[in-house]
């Protein structure tokens, strides 16, 4: 079993790929039905950002865990031009694109772990984990 | 991949087959619009029990293709949300509106049917 995958986000296509990617990798992991797909959805979510936001970036998805517990590390990086205003942008309804500004809060609520780095200028990181239950 | 939409008397009937890119939804936006005016359809089906997830992007594009299809004298039924799906696009917090729904084909042409007649009844 693989336990990483890495996938280029530059198109609409890559967005698909890399959900269904996650959603196997959920699935081998051993994830239930709707685990596997509120982890695609987050996937397809912050996918959509690295192209809405910047000229393109990636998905990396890795499995993680210890003797007590198991889950799925999605991590999408960006080619910038990074966040004026983190909180903002971690607000319902919050948008600079043309969205419903429900990406980045939805994911935090989707996934069990939620952590976000940006500055203007630079590179945006984003690193959402779920566990199995 | 095109999502491939039947005629059936005054209804269009739009069977999602498989994952969608957001080109693909706004293409069938565009074409269940185009032929909605062209065959004088009153009721747009959309079938998603194939569709692997329902993100901001897919609800956004189904609800304005819905309120596209009402300027137009149409109304649009979205149909096969799967539990799952369902369970997290309540999580992410999307909504459909005031898009009817139904929980299968067989429903929503039976919606769809009950609409008309009530805005029949309406008119008298």
């Amino acid at each position: 079993m693989k336990n990483e995958v890495h996938i280029t986000i530059r198109s609409g296509a890559d967005i698909v790929a890399a959900r269904l990617q996650g959603r196997q990798l959920a699935a081998e992991a051993g994830f239930s039905g709707t685990d596997q797909t509120i982890i695609a959805t987050a996937i397809s979510e912050l996918a959509r950002n690295i192209i809405e936001y910047a000229r393109g970036g990636e998905i990396q998805l890795t499995l993680v865990g210890d003797a007590n517990r198991r889950g799925i590390r999605v991590e999408a990086h960006d080619d910038g031009p990074g966040i004026a205003n983190i909180e903002l942008a971690m607000q319902d309804g919050y948008s600079t694109g043309g969205g419903m500004g429900l990406g980045l809060p939805g994911t935090r609520r989707l996934m069990d772990e939620f952590v976000i780095s940006s500055k203007v200028g630079e590179a945006t990181t984003v690193i959402a984990t779920k566990w199995i239950r | 991949m095109r999502v491939p939409i039947l005629k059936q008397g005054e209804y269009l009937i739009a069977s999602i087959q498989s994952a969608l890119t957001d080109q693909d939804l706004m293409q069938l936006r565009d074409d269940l619009a185009d032929r909605a005016g062209r065959f004088r359809s009153r009721g747009i089906i959309v079938d998603v029990t194939a569709l692997d997830v329902m993100d901001s992007f897919a609800c956004r594009t189904l609800r304005s293709l819905a309120y596209i299809l009402r300027l137009r004298g149409a109304q649009t039924a979205i149909v096969g949300i799967q539990p799952e799906v369902a369970f997290a696009m309540v999580q992410l917090g999307l909504a459909l509106g005031e898009v009817e729904t139904a929980l299968d084909l067989e429903e929503g042409l039976v919606r769809l049917r009950q609409g008309k007649l009530r805005s029949a009844s309406s008119e008298k």
